[in-house]
């Protein structure tokens, strides 16, 4: 079974090797069915990965560097639930945007499929490593193809700015990710998780060891385009063609997520513990602005894949909510939230570039809509659950404050949605321009298929039987940092754990009052958006999100100013806060 | 072990920094870029160094002899890969820029906004 762990990552970059060996050799068609094969085999692997993970074995040492008398010393995947599951995820998504590219994208854009499958298996990698350094390499090759992927239309000057500023902010990140790493390692001489979170298990927090964390994490977080980091997302997710953006919404950007969870339940958790209140409460607040700060913008949005992506912004935000409870249900949360909107989102992404297809389709506006009311989430509809589960989590700490602002910022950007939705597929506003560029070919039929499968998926998340009940489970797994140590250190096998029910999780009465509170408000909201545009722009939307859009300059030197006053404030903070 | 090669790294990641907030020009701010990530190769081989210690050349050398960490050097060098492939993107791009708008200013390719 061993053997099995790396494969998911192992044949998407072969299948991209052998790509670009035969490049100039073979047609176009067999590259697109070696990385259909590939991504393909790559999803049955992590399947069974998946479903092992869920009962214990999930360990693999390269070169057979297995630890000796509880020592690390080589680098291994090790895997968890939640881990396997976002693997499962990002092969799932990656063979969708593959299918639809196959008559979307040109055929003289030969390199395409091997970018996209080299980006899935970086993200496999990612979420399925066990070493610290490996990490960051992972992350790097997904950004790299990331930024190509996303100036792959360089007709187009926008692209062009898209691409530098995702390319430059996020490589900043990555130098920040690296030095907090050069400096866990000086301090304990580690760089498998485990390894690291058993020695410093017994530390108390240190200057050293607090610079790193926020090194690490406000790197993770401008993968993730956190505020104040975000700026990039808006222009980079705007340009990238429609079936990348899919890849983006539903993985990339949630990689960095994933990374500030493994990092601090694996490692910083040993050290920070006892102060771990004043590490969840700033991602906590982190998360909120930023959940704010990407529906506010979404609502002034005219280009429909800037609206996403700022939806995408509001929704991070909201995960990182979830994650900076610190607590199962949160991060069950969390994980719940990012299934079911990287799907949906996805699906959204996929219809929006319908619309650049000659003859759309009638029924891409109720795609549309579909798609809009299940990221609002109202009871048992698209991110609907991932919200109740979070909302529990808060309630649990005693933060009841925390679910009004969650459920006002999904409201604020499926508001967005809904009146985009009305102006552009009904026809209710003239000369609207959205932004897509018309006039390509392609079989409508197919491609509004793939679309409303991964529509009708992400709608349909929050009512999968049983699912909530093993992703809390999951997250218990991916939080317990003492028998994440024994298993990877002393290969100690967990315990047999009770049988789950294959039920509905039942929610709380809050959540399904705010759920149906936030349709209400949405549907309201984009209303009057629509039934008085020039009111809503120039008395509403204008003189609350001015400044907002003062700071989206589109210039790349500001972005990066942001990154380094957001990291030195976030250090500053946990300077006073985790002595 | 002194201060002194921290210091350093510091150093040379915070003029990196600086170079790209106020670059007028997408080649500087690639070079830039390079600037802040050599700060990271300064920073890993200090933490490595072992005072006195040799190459990690371990053939024919006695059991127990010093040697610096290798595994900074290794970390070292899968950085320099890692970031020459950015590098080379970034430069493609600047190209890209050139060719179309006739200009390197990072604040004229500023079309989407707001």
């Amino acid at each position: 079974m061993s053997w099995m762990l790396p494969l998911p990552v192992v044949i998407p970059l072969l299948g991209a090797a052998v790509n670009v060996a035969l490049d100039h050799v073979t047609p176009r068609w067999l590259h697109t069915t070696i990385a259909l094969v590939a991504v393909t085999t790559g999803l049955c692997f992590s399947i069974i990965v998946l479903v092992h993970s869920m009962s214990g074995e999930t360990l693999h040492w390269f070169g057979g560097w297995t630890p000796r008398s509880g020592v690390a010393i080589g680098v291994g995947f090790a895997v968890d639930p939640l881990g396997a599951g976002f693997a499962v995820l990002a092969c799932a998504l990656t063979l969708a945007a593959l299918l639809y590219s196959i008559p979307y994208i040109e055929a003289a854009t030969r390199n395409y499929d091997a970018l996209v499958i080299v980006l899935c298996g970086a993200c496999c990698g990612f979420a399925l490593s066990g070493d610290l350094f490996n990490m960051f390499v992972w992350l790097e090759l997904a950004g790299v193809c990331g930024y190509a992927l996303t100036g792959f239309d360089i007709r187009r000057m926008s692209a062009l700015q898209g691409a530098v500023n995702f390319a430059v902010v996020n490589t900043v990140g990555g130098y920040f990710v690296l030095i907090g790493i050069a400096l866990v390692y000086a301090r304990t001489g580690a760089l498998n998780l485990a390894q690291i979170g058993r020695t410093l298990s017994g530390q108390h927090p240190s200057g050293l060891l607090i610079v790193a964390m926020t090194l690490i994490v406000c790197g993770f977080l401008c993968k993730a385009a956190i505020v104040p980091f975000h700026f990039w997302l808006g222009d980079a997710y705007a340009v990238a063609p429609a079936p990348v953006c899919l890849i983006f919404a539903g993985i990339v950007t949630d990689i960095g997520l994933f990374g500030v969870g493994r990092v601090w339940f694996t490692v910083f958790d040993a050290p920070f513990g006892s102060h771990q209140r004043f590490v969840g409460d700033a991602l906590l607040w982190l998360g909120i602005v930023t959940a704010l700060v990407g529906g506010a913008m979404a609502l002034v949005q005219q280009h429909l894949k800037r609206l996403l992506a700022f939806s995408v912004i509001c929704h991070i935000g909201i995960m990182l909510v979830g994650l900076g409870l610190l607590s199962s249900k949160g991060v069950a949360g969390a994980a719940m939230m990012l299934l079911a909107h990287g799907v949906t989102t996805g699906g959204l992404f996929l219809a929006a570039g319908l619309l650049g297809v000659r003859e759309p389709v009638r029924w891409t506006a109720g795609l549309w809509f579909c798609g809009a009311i299940a990221l609002i989430g109202p009871p048992y509809v698209g991110v609907y659950m991932g919200h109740a589960l979070i909302d529990d989590a808060a309630v649990e700490l005693g933060r009841h404050w925390v679910q009004p602002l969650i459920w006002l910022a999904g409201a604020l950007a499926g508001a967005a949605m809904l009146r985009a939705g009305a102006q552009v597929f009904l026809g209710l506003a003239d000369d609207y321009d959205h932004g897509i560029e018309e006039g390509r070919d392609g079989p409508v039929p197919y491609l509004a298929t793939i679309t409303t499968v991964l529509v009708a998926l992400g709608t349909a998340v929050s009512v999968v039987p049983g699912l909530a009940q093993r992703v809390v489970r999951g997250a218990d797994r991916f939080r317990d940092r003492a028998g994440y140590a024994n298993r990877v250190l002393h290969g100690i096998p967990m315990k047999e754990s009770a049988h789950l029910p294959v039920v509905l999780q039942p929610t709380s009465t809050e959540s399904l009052i705010y759920g149906s509170a936030a349709l209400v408000f949405a549907v309201a909201l984009a209303a009057f958006a629509v039934r008085r545009p020039d009111a809503a722009r120039t008395r509403v939307f204008e003189p609350v999100l001015w400044p907002l859009r003062q700071l989206q300059t589109g210039v790349i030197g500001d972005y990066v100013m942001w990154v380094v006053v957001g990291t030195a404030v976030l250090g500053g903070v946990w300077a006073i806060t985790l002595r | 072990m002194s201060v002194f090669p921290y210091l350093v790294a510091g150093w040379i990641c915070v003029i990196g920094l600086y170079g790209i907030v106020t670059s007028k020009h997408l080649i500087h701010l690639a070079l830039c870029l390079t600037v802040t990530q050599s700060s990271t190769y300064v920073l890993l081989l200090a933490v490595g160094y072992v005072q006195g210690g040799g190459p990690p050349i371990f053939k024919g050398v006695k059991l127990g002899t010093t040697a610096v960490d290798p595994v900074v050097q290794s970390l070292t060098l899968t950085d320099i890969v890692v970031s020459v492939t950015v590098l080379a993107l970034i430069l493609a791009l600047a190209l890209d820029v050139h060719d179309e708008l006739d200009t390197m200013d990072p604040d004229r390719i500023a079309e989407l906004q707001g």
